[in-house]
C-alpha cells in the first residue's frame, strides 16, 4: 500500500487529493493540517463573513465523495520532514511514512518587529483569527489597518460597515498600487475616503503604544493615532519551515516546474496553492507564486494528475502551464475584478468608463495586453480575458 | 440529465462559472448571473470544473 501525505488542509491540499483520485490513485492518501477545521474559503473572512460574523460550517468546501476515504489529521502540524526517509513529523510527535509528499502549506501573514504592546494586535489568516477580530470590533472602535494591499482594504470596507473608525497606514504611494496602478489605486482611495477611511499614505507605524493593550500607534512622521485594534496585512512568509534541511531552495516558497513536480527532489512531490512558485507560459518571466484563490484549483489538478502518474512509474504532462490568474474583491458596494497579471504591466490605460466610475482599465508591457481590471464592469471583461489566454498560443 | 441549482443568496455574480461552460452560465446585460437548469450528461466534466471554481461554492450539481 503506497501512501500520499499532503502537508495542509486548505483548498489546494483539498483539490489534490481530488485530483489523485480522478486521475485514477486509489490507494491511501493522508491530508495534515495545522488548524482544527476541515478545508474552507479564507475570502469571505475579509468580507461578509467578518461583517456577519464567522461560522466556520458555513464556509467549508464541499468535498467530493471519492475522497471519503481520506484520513484527515487535524489539529497538528508537520514540524519536521527528511526526503531521504521519506517520513514527516508531526507537532505531536508522530512520525508518517509517505511514498510521496505535497506541500499546500500556503502562507502566512508577515509580522514587522515593531516595540510596544502586543494585545490587541490581530492577523488575518485564519477563521479563528477573522473571528478574534469580529469580536473586537464594534460601533466607535478606533482601528489602525497596517497595509493597504486587497486584505487591508477589504478589511478597511467591512471595519467601516461595522461603524469603526478607521486608519490605514502604509508606505506605498496608494492602495493596492502593484496590481492596480496609482490612477486606480487613487480611484479606491478616493472611494474609500468618500466612506470615511482615513489613509496615511507613505508612513510606516513605529511603536505601538500602551502598557499591556495597545492603545495607540506612532507613525514615523510622529503622528499619533488612538486605536485599540490593530489589523496587520503587510504582506505574507511561505509555510515552509518544515522543509529546511533537505538541500531544497525556500527562498520564495518551492520552485516547481510546469506539472507542479517540486525541482531538486528526489523523491515524488508537488507543491501546490499559495507556496507554489510555478512558470505560467501565458506571461512568461520567471517562474513566480501568485497568491490567488484560483490557483490552488488550477495547479492542484495539474499536480494530483502528475503524482498519479509518477507513483505509477508514468512520466507526468509536462506540457505548458497557462491557467488565468484571476482576482476579485469586493469592497463596499464595489467588485473589483482581474484577470492576468496587471502586476507585471508597464502601462496602463482606461478603455471604458471612468476610474472614478465603473470602468475598465488594460495593463500592458512590451508583449501586449497582460492584464485587465474592471470595476463594476464584470460583464465586459469576458472578451478581454479571452484574449489573455491567447497569449500563450 | 444533469440538474444545476446555483444558491443566489450566495452567488457575487463573479462570472467564473461562465468560463467553464459558458453554454449553461451567463452574465446577463446588467452583470447578473442567468444560467440553465439542465444539462446533458456529456457536460459533466465542465460543470464539475464550475462547481470547484465559484467562489461562494453556490453551485450544487445532481444528477437526476
Ligand atoms: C482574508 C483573506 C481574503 C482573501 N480574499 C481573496 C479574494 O478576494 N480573492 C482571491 O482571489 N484570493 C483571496 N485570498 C487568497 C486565497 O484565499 C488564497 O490564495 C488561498 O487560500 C490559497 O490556498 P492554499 O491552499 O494555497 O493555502 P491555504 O488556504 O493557506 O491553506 C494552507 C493550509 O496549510 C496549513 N499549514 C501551514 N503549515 C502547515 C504545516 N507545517 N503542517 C500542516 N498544515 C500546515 C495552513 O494552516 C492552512 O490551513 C484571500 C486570503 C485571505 C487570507
Ligand atoms: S462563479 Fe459562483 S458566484 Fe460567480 S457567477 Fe457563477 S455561481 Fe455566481
Amino acid at each position: 500500500m503506497t501512501q500520499v501525505v499532503i502537508v495542509g488542509a486548505g483548498l489546494g491540499g483539498l483539490r489534490v487529493a481530488e485530483s489523485l483520485r480522478a486521475a485514477g490513485y486509489t490507494e491511501h492518501i493522508v491530508l495534515v493540517g495545522d488548524e482544527d477545521h476541515l478545508p474552507y474559503n479564507r475570502p469571505p473572512l475579509s468580507k461578509e463573513a467578518l461583517a456577519g460574523g464567522v461560522q466556520v460550517e458555513d464556509l467549508h468546501f464541499r468535498r467530493k465523495d471519492s475522497i471519503d476515504d481520506v484520513e484527515w489529521r487535524l489539529g497538528s502540524g508537520v514540524v519536521a520532514s527528511d526526503l531521504t526517509a521519506r517520513t514527516v513529523t508531526l507537532a505531536d510527535a508522530t512520525v508518517l511514512p509517505f511514498d510521496a509528499l505535497v506541500v499546500a502549506s500556503g502562507i502566512r501573514p508577515r509580522i514587522l518587529p515593531i516595540p510596544g504592546p502586543t494585545k490587541g494586535r490581530h492577523l488575518l489568516r485564519t477563521a479563528d483569527d477573522a473571528a478574534g477580530l469580529r469580536h473586537e470590533i464594534a460601533p466607535g472602535t478606533s482601528v489602525v489597518i497596517m497595509g493597504a494591499g486587497f486584505i487591508g482594504c477589504e478589511v478597511a470596507a467591512t471595519a467601516r460597515k461595522l461603524g469603526a473608525e478607521v486608519h490605514v497606514v502604509a508606505l506605498d504611494a496608494e492602495p493596492m498600487i502593484r496590481p492596480l496602478g496609482a490612477e486606480l489605486g487613487a480611484a479606491m482611495r478616493r472611494r474609500h475616503e468618500a466612506h470615511g477611511v482615513n489613509f496615511h499614505m507613505g508612513r510606516t507605524v513605529a511603536e505601538f503604544l500602551g502598557d499591556d493593550h495597545v492603545t495607540g500607534v506612532r507613525l514615523d512622521d510622529g503622528t499619533e493615532i488612538d486605536a485599540t485594534v490593530i489589523v496587520e496585512a503587510v504582506g505574507s512568509v511561505t509555510n515552509t519551515e518544515w522543509l529546511e534541511g533537505n538541500d531544497l531552495d525556500l527562498s520564495d516558497g518551492l520552485l516547481v516546474d510546469s506539472a507542479m513536480v517540486v525541482q531538486g527532489a528526489d523523491v515524488p512531490m508537488v507543491a501546490v496553492g499559495d507556496v507554489a512558485r510555478h512558470p505560467n507560459a501565458l506571461f512568461g518571466g520567471p517562474p513566480r507564486r501568485i497568491e490567488h484563490w484560483n490557483i490552488p484549483t488550477e495547479t492542484g489538478r495539474r499536480a494530483g494528475a502528475a503524482l498519479a502518474a509518477l507513483l505509477r512509474g508514468d512520466e507526468p504532462d509536462r506540457s505548458a502551464f497557462t491557467a488565468m490568474p484571476s482576482f476579485w474583491s469586493d469592497q463596499y458596494e464595489y467588485k473589483i475584478q482581474s484577470f492576468g497579471m496587471p502586476g507585471i504591466a508597464t502601462s496602463s490605460v482606461v478603455a471604458a468608463g471612468s476610474v472614478d466610475e465603473p470602468c475598465v482599465v488594460e495593463y500592458h508591457d512590451d508583449s501586449g495586453l497582460v492584464g485587465v481590471i474592471g470595476i463594476d464592469r464584470t460583464a465586459d471583461l469576458a472578451p478581454y480575458r479571452k484574449q489573455l489566454a491567447q497569449r500563450g498560443a | 440529465m444533469i440538474k444545476i441549482h446555483v444558491d443566489m443568496d450566495k452567488c457575487q455574480h463573479y462570472g467564473q462559472c461562465c468560463f467553464e461552460a459558458d453554454d449553461v452560465f451567463a452574465l446577463d446585460d446588467d452583470g447578473k448571473l442567468v444560467y440553465q437548469e439542465e444539462a446533458s450528461d456529456d457536460r459533466l466534466a465542465d460543470l464539475e470544473s464550475a462547481v470547484d471554481v465559484c467562489p461562494m461554492q453556490a453551485i450544487t450539481i445532481t444528477s437526476a
